[in-house]
């Protein structure tokens, strides 16, 4: 116990890697316990899909006997399904871009040019994060409405940018600010203008607070549901969590189908987070050390 | 406005040795004065409306759609909380305060509020000891720790709508975890755990530790990994224990990050929507005893077609966590916050 704490410096190391040491059984145990707990209820969802309801019904906590795909294959075959994937695709991948966009914009500013109204700028956008989506969404709701933006997604795309804004902005700004000024006085003795220095420097530099920002704002918009709630009316323009709660109801009596149909609803938000979770806690750590 | 990038030449009080009427039309001389003179005035003009139109344009696009779809929506909350409005065409019905009087008479408001007070302590008294342990479990480097923190955050990335489906069929009289308890040789302790309004809430509160708590365990591995580790080692060599390191060198030293977590959380607790939603719905929320604030003003805002009462409970959750939101950030954040909702002024 002691002597790991000695051995550290480089606590994080890529998986498998042979030299760190191995960690008490007990640790083991406890570890083992606790991620167990994390994993049954969502294993619980996935290999329900593969039971049939008679299974459910009979056993309601058993494995599946025999593994059936029939509730995968029925999800996977229905176009209301691969609608509400589009749906949510098109949502993400743009409020993701929007994001990134605008955010980086404006943090380049609030971290790299001094100018009288700064102070006021940054904390109008950090004010934002008391402002969590739910506070507003009455009021937000009829100013899309008056937009003319319901049943679309642009009506999700556009709260959803600005509502991520202030996160993003309070993550980007302490990574803007890290770049060094010499590289800045660097690139303008070499003849590169403020903006020029902002393609060719920031954006490939911030890369790793770039990315951390960019995988929050596609799950959060992967996930969202009160916006979707109150802005998409209309099955057609559904993303996959009304798909799955309108699915719930719709098939209540058929359980099995329900969690397939859940189950598959979580890949994407799954497959992004675990491709990118070192950069998602590097850009937490940024952000709370910042 | 200060330019930021020093000028090459350093700048000379203007015609610096050139007295008013004197005759600066000899070529030399003119030529001696006009960079003195110049450089302060049309050139730094030029470059101070260069540097306003690149800031307008960079954060102008930011700045409108935050605004428009942020705080606009908050403001019109505000007016149309004085009104009873449906919500088609313009509110004309002007009722003054009378939706903050029916809010605050309202028991149903008050169960709501209540229910989101024990949210908030119990959020933080059963997430945070959970989370710090864990924290401290796994900050130790040992062979699998990356795929124990990995699988630990998993909870916190899937869809509020896929947990909510998930557990609401697992916790059914007839679901999955009663399934268990019986096939274990428990089935005394089967419960009815969504409907019976004496345990709801705690059925709620387990699926929030587990759907939050990985990501208190993450931020509180990021604040362990800014512990300089020579001060452990220092502790280690006078002989202190693992425990005693933990409590007198650790905790402190994580102060910063336990703060801003607990001020994440209880802002998390008051807004809390979803799940509640999703698994217990609107009517059956407030007879199960777990609804909170935002069911109450979706419930009886959207849903009832009362839009001017639903903007009133807007404002009203807003305000509430306004409130406490401030109270934390003058009293618990003082010390820490300089930099996180307000400009740091040293730089």
């Amino acid at each position: 116990m002691t002597a790991s704490t000695i051995a550290i410096p480089q606590a994080r190391r890529p998986r498998g890697n042979g030299r760190l040491p191995w960690g008490s059984p007990a640790t083991y145990f406890g570890a083992l316990v606790v991620v167990g707990l994390m994993l049954a209820p969502i294993l619980y969802i996935i290999v329900g899909g593969f039971r049939t309801n008679a299974q459910i019904t009979a056993d309601p906590s058993g494995l599946p006997s025999p593994w059936v795909m029939k509730n995968y294959a029925e999800v996977l075959g229905s176009t209301t399904f691969w609608g509400e994937v589009a749906n949510s695709t098109v949502a993400a991948v743009v409020t993701t871009i929007g994001v990134v966009a605008l955010g980086l914009m404006a943090s380049y500013v609030l971290a790299r040019y001094r100018f009288r109204a700064r102070g006021v700028l940054y904390a109008v956008f950090a004010a934002g994060l008391m402002f969590p989506m739910t506070v507003a969404i009455t009021p937000l709701y009829l100013v899309v409405r008056n937009l003319g933006l319901m049943n679309s997604l642009g009506g999700l795309i556009l709260p959803q940018i600005a509502f991520a804004l202030p996160a993003t902005i309070i993550i980007l700004v302490p990574f803007l600010r890290a770049i060094p000024d010499e590289i800045e006085e660097a690139a303008s003795i070499d003849g590169c203008s403020r903006l020029g220095f902002f393609w060719r420097m920031v954006v490939p530099l911030a890369l790793p607070g770039v990315i951390t920002v960019g995988i929050l704002a596609f799950i959060a918009s992967w996930n969202s549901y009160i916006l979707p709630l109150f802005i998409l009316n209309n099955e057609s323009a559904f993303t996959l969590p009304l798909g799955v709660q309108a699915f719930a109801s719709q098939y209540s009596v058929d359980t099995a189908k329900v969690l397939a149909f859940t189950s598959l609803s979580m890949i994407p938000a799954l497959i992004f987070f675990s491709i990118f979770e070192r950069r998602i806690v590097g850009g937490l750590t940024g952000a709370v050390k910042g | 406005m200060s330019v930021r990038t020093s000028s090459p030449a350093p700048r000379r009080a203007p015609a610096d040795g050139v007295r008013a009427g004197d005759d600066v039309s000899s070529p030399a001389l003119r030529r001696a004065t006009e960079p003195a003179a110049s450089a302060p005035s049309p050139g730094r003009g030029r470059r101070d409306w260069r540097k306003a139109v690149e800031i307008a344009v960079l954060v102008g696009p930011a700045l409108v759609v935050f605004l428009s779809f942020v705080i606009f929506p908050v403001v019109m909350a505000g007016y149309y909380g004085f009104f009873r409005w449906k919500g088609y065409g313009p509110p004309t019905d002007f009722i003054g305060l009378q939706n903050y009087v029916t809010i605050f008479q309202d028991p149903t408001f008050h169960e709501a509020l209540w229910h989101n007070v024990v949210i908030v302590v119990m959020s933080l008294v059963l997430q945070g000891p959970i989370a710090l342990l864990l924290a401290l479990l796994l900050n130790r480097p040992m062979r699998g720790q990356s795929a124990i923190r990995v699988l630990i955050f998993v909870p916190y990335v899937i869809a509020e709508v896929v947990v909510g489906t998930g557990w609401s069929l697992m916790l059914q009289s007839d679901g999955a975890l009663n399934g268990l308890l019986e096939r274990i040789g428990l089935g005394a302790l089967a419960q009815d755990w969504l409907s019976n309004p004496a345990l709801a809430i705690w059925t709620l509160l387990a699926i929030i530790t587990w759907k939050y708590i990985g990501f208190a365990v993450i931020l509180f591995l990021a604040g362990l990994q800014g512990i300089p580790q020579e001060l452990t080692e220092a502790a280690q060599i006078d002989g202190a224990s693992y425990w005693q390191i933990q409590r007198r060198i650790t905790l402190p030293l994580l102060g910063p990050t336990l703060r801003i977590w607990a001020f994440l959380s209880i802002i998390g607790s008051l807004q809390l929507f979803d799940l509640v939603y999703i698994i217990w719905g609107q009517y059956i929320a407030s007879t199960a005893g777990t609804s909170t604030m935002a069911t109450y003003m979706v419930a009886n805002g959207r849903n009832a077609g009362n839009y001017g009462y639903g903007n009133a409970v807007a404002v009203v959750l807003f305000l509430i966590s306004l409130v406490v939101a401030l109270v934390y950030q003058r009293y618990v954040l003082r010390r820490d916050t300089a930099g996180a909702l307000t400009e740091r002024s040293e730089r």
